[in-house]
């Protein structure tokens, strides 16, 4: 029994099933979004990019999800210095909150939004009353982004703060600095790298988000449809390939910020 | 166990890490390795043990080829340089490790661990966790988890490198006993040379990936065979240009030759202190540092700066005083080789203080 | 000062959060409990949980084990060149970067009917895409980062000296692993459980696409919801949020006990 189990094929084994789940889980099916958007020639991947419902998608995506990724720098760095510097009731418990929207299901996410801004509720009529269009609209998909991206930012600005030496702010305002002049040159700058990253985090994540937004969305085109929700709308409609070469534009989108992400956390390990 | 080494090599990528090292050990002896940091000598450890497979050369245990034998067959203990003990299980845990494995039965693990916690002064100490333990204490649980399971070879990489200057020194007494006490083969690794003249049996010195002289402690110290066991061991200062020194004037063409000199090699002192006058040299008191059980003296010859020591019964010697200065012998080299000779000056040959 | 962004924390955090919780909990008793009740216990509702939960149970088992497997080879294999297991490391992320509708997408893509493969596996009988192993494999896509860049940091941190020394008393690689490195690893292995769980309980996107959204077939709860939106029935779908939204609070509890834990090892 021992000898069988030390047998070298099991070494063998082991090793090459790592690496078929490996390409087939992940590397095959990249390749094959990329094989697949060119497989009916360049021309056909450039008509199919060219379709204004696809690239006006595209753009809609990328404004929105930049709004949502400012939004949330802005109240995430908030948050994390108010949950970091501040000792007062309940702070543990909205640490703890911070994670909720990860946890959730996306889709129960959109639904809680649907619930709550949607024509029937409190909110949505006080808003329909004022003339303001929130669901179905493109402040609805801004909201749905902000919702599921929410603790990219606290959480990389947090360990950030955590880490700031008080000494360093004491120094500064030994030296007689006022407090805002601090908090541009000593405090500000040390929680960029967090802002910067968790931003870029919540950029990528908004990019691709589906299940909330495809909720909430009105999904006309090229006034509230998202890319996501269009490559859905293309495969649902049998047209595979279209879904395919809006697919790359935003997965070579998503790579490339993943990228920079990891080059930025090299540079800050060496530096 | 007897074990033997051919012609071992080792990269590690461009790096030629071990080159073409070979040597034998008799059984029971206790043997450094000793060298410069990043020399190889943690590799060559590392392929007796067999956690590291060598590119080339065979390595021999009890006459038979253990290469293709992984760790775990070899017989061999092994204790790290950070200990690596096992951090969630208890020092008896530790220990009992390696008998656990070979499925001994219980009461036999028990008297066997036991046995180990006394002989390494660690009794009362079995329910602690290794990270609530001194280094001391932890070097000494490694060593007993390595010896539980009987091996023949105990291969120790920088035993005493983690552990404060003070504890070292009692440790290494410690440990030389106890390796005498056991009976085992024994190799350790070791950058310090005060480390391996004081506990080895016999000293194998590394460089740059190759053996540069196997011996014991006296002989490599005695005769350096390569230029570098020279300067490695020991103190000692270095002359450009062995014939400006009265006495070393070699046959052959003298330029090119270098000479090593040791302060024991060297005698200071006021001209009728030495038998045969003619041989010493003028030298000019340069520094002196008292070393609590001798002076330190620094001398100036000829423009060359010599180290040596002073006794402490001897007339106390001042600064910038005048003085005679005899070099009884010195190692000498050149492109082609390298010898120890004596003064030629001098007629009877003088003990050897060192 | 401090009291006004105090006070702003909370605002964000109750229109963000905890409103959004408030209003489904009271949406899905808006007509009572028996309302409620009703809702979970349709028989498309019903069969949805347990799809969910299965895609759950075979995900996370199937993760784990791979997951522990790929962090251990890419922390110590030796046989793996320094540049094929940096090449490798970088690989892992790449689902993070990926839509999951994408996702979903390229399994369709490589897998589907139309495909070469998913030709062959149609053939011999054996469907994937609009049935259960396609969702089980869109999800696993989805899931595969998380149990690997919990273990990776925890495996690099402890460093391969332990399993040395074991080696060097004798053990081999099946003892070593759950004698010295399972004891270290095994609280970044929960937390890495307790994040596939969420995450495959809560995968919409990827699993919509793979799955057809076959009611009674290939539904999951989250699809389901989906489409009871789509049908403007938002109270049953109110129901099935709630119950989703329940577990993913339980889990959220789960985290931060499972990370207090994994800190102080």
């Amino acid at each position: 029994m021992n000898s069988l189990l030390r047998h070298k094929g099991w070494t063998w084994g082991f090793r090459t099933t790592i690496l078929l789940y490996f390409v087939v889980l992940i590397v095959l099916p990249i390749l094959g979004v990329y094989y697949n958007s060119f497989s009916l020639g360049f021309k056909n991947f450039v008509e199919s990019i060219s379709d204004p419902i696809a690239w006006k998608s595209v753009l809609l995506t990328l404004r929105l999800a930049l709004i949502a990724t400012i939004i949330n720098v802005a109240l995430g760095t908030m948050i994390a210095w108010v949950l970091v510097r501040y000792k007062f009731p309940g702070r543990s418990l909205l640490n703890s909150l911070v994670d909720l929207p990860f946890a959730l299901p996306t889709a129960v996410g959109g639904l809680m939004i649907l619930l709550l801004l949607g024509p029937g509720s409190l909110i949505g009529g006080a808003a329909e009353a004022l003339g303001l269009e929130i669901v179905f609209h493109q402040p609805a998909i801004v909201i749905a982004m902000v919702f599921v991206t929410f603790p990219f930012v606290i959480r990389a600005v947090q360990p950030l703060l955590e880490e700031l030496d008080p000494s360093e702010e004491e120094a500064a305002y030994t030296m007689g600095a006022a407090g805002s002049r601090v908090f541009r040159k000593v405090i500000l700058p040390s929680m960029a790298p967090g802002m910067i990253g968790g931003g870029m985090l919540a950029f990528s994540r908004a990019l691709a988000e589906f299940g909330a937004v495809v909720l909430v969305a009105g999904n006309i085109p090229g006034r509230t449809l998202v890319s996501s929700v269009f490559i859905y709308g293309e495969v649902e409609s049998d047209n595979p390939t279209g879904a395919a070469a809006v697919s790359i534009i935003l997965l070579t989108l998503s790579f490339l910020i993943l990228w920079l992400i990891n080059m930025a956390q090299m540079r800050g390990r060496r530096s | 166990m007897h074990v033997e080494v051919r012609g071992l090599n080792k990269h590690f990528g461009n790096f030629h890490a071990v080159k073409d090292v070979s040597f034998e050990i008799t059984k029971g002896h206790l043997i450094g390795l000793l060298g410069p940091s990043g020399g190889g000598k943690t590799s060559i450890l590392r392929m007796l043990a067999g956690l590291e497979t060598p590119d080339a050369g065979e390595i021999v245990f009890h006459g038979q080829v253990v290469n293709n034998l992984p760790p775990q067959e070899r017989g061999i203990g092994f204790v790290f340089q950070n200990y690596a003990l096992f951090k969630h299980m208890t020092v008896y845990d530790n220990i009992a490790f390696g008998l656990k494995v070979k499925k001994a039965n219980k009461s036999f693990i028990r008297d066997r661990v036991m046995e180990l916690v006394e002989l390494t002064g660690l009794k009362g100490f079995e329910k602690r966790y290794p990270q609530q333990l001194s280094g001391g204490q932890r070097q000494r649980v490694a060593f007993a988890r390595a010896l539980a399971p009987e091996p023949q070879l105990l291969l120790l990489d920088e035993p005493f490198a983690a552990i404060d200057a003070k504890i070292r020194q009692e440790l290494r007494s410690w440990l030389r006993e106890l390796i005498e006490r056991v009976g085992i083969t024994s190799i350790f690794v070791t950058h310090d040379q005060d480390e391996a003249i004081e506990v080895a049996d016999e000293i194998m010195i590394i460089n740059q990936g190759r053996l540069e002289q196997k011996g014991t402690p006296w002989d490599i110290y005695k005769e350096p065979k390569t230029t570098f066991v020279a300067t490695f061991i020991g103190e000692s200062t270095l002359i450009e240009n062995a014939a400006e020194l009265k006495g070393f004037k070699p046959a052959e063409d003298s330029r090119s030759t270098k000479a090593l000199i040791r302060p024991e090699y060297i005698e200071v002192g006021d001209r009728q202190e030495f038998k045969m006058a003619s041989a010493t040299e003028k030298g000019i008191v340069k520094h002196l540092q008292f070393r609590g059980s001798e002076w330190l003296v620094e001398v100036e010859v000829n423009g060359h700066k010599l180290v040596t020591y002073r006794s402490l019964e001897k007339e106390t010697l001042q600064v910038g005083q005048e003085i005679a200065v005899l070099v009884h012998r010195a190692y000498l080299f050149n492109d082609e080789r390298s010898w120890i000779q004596e003064n030629s000056l001098k007629e009877d040959p003088m003990p050897v203080y060192i | 000062m401090r009291r006004l962004w105090i006070g702003l924390t909370y605002i964000v955090f109750f229109l963000l959060i905890a409103a959004p919780l408030g209003k489904i909990i009271s949406n899905a008793f808006s007509q009572g409990l028996p309302g409620f009740r009703d809702a979970l216990t349709r028989p498309e509702a019903l069969h949805a949980l347990m799809m969910t939960a299965l895609v759950v149970v075979t995900v996370t088992v199937l993760n784990t084990v791979f997951g522990i497997m790929t962090a251990l080879y890419l922390v110590r294999a030796e046989w793996l060149s320094s540049r094929l297991k940096n090449l490798l490391n970088s690989i892992v992320d790449l689902p993070y970067a990926v839509s999951p509708v994408i996702g979903g997408l390229m399994i369709v893509l490589l897998l589907g009917p139309d495909s070469a493969l998913g030709a062959v596996f149609e053939h011999i009988g054996f469907n994937i895409v609009y049935a259960f192993p396609g969702m089980v494999i869109a999800t696993l896509f989805v899931t595969f980062p998380l149990m690997v860049r919990e273990v990776m940091p925890v495996l690099q941190e402890i460093g391969g000296q332990q399993e040395e020394a074991a080696s060097t008393l004798g053990a081999y690689g099946w003892k070593t692993f759950w004698k010295v490195t399972w004891p270290s690893i095994q609280w970044a292995v929960t937390y890495g459980v307790i994040l596939t769980v969420a995450r495959s309980l809560g995968e919409f996107g990827a699993v919509l696409v793979v799955s057809g959204n076959i009611m009674n077939k290939t539904q999951t709860a989250t699809t389901l919801v989906y489409q009871d939106v789509e049908n403007f029935n938002v109270t049953a779908a109110g129901g099935v949020a709630l119950v989703l939204a329940a577990f993913s609070v339980g889990l959220l509890l789960l985290m931060e006990w499972s990370k207090k834990r994994k800190e102080v090892r």
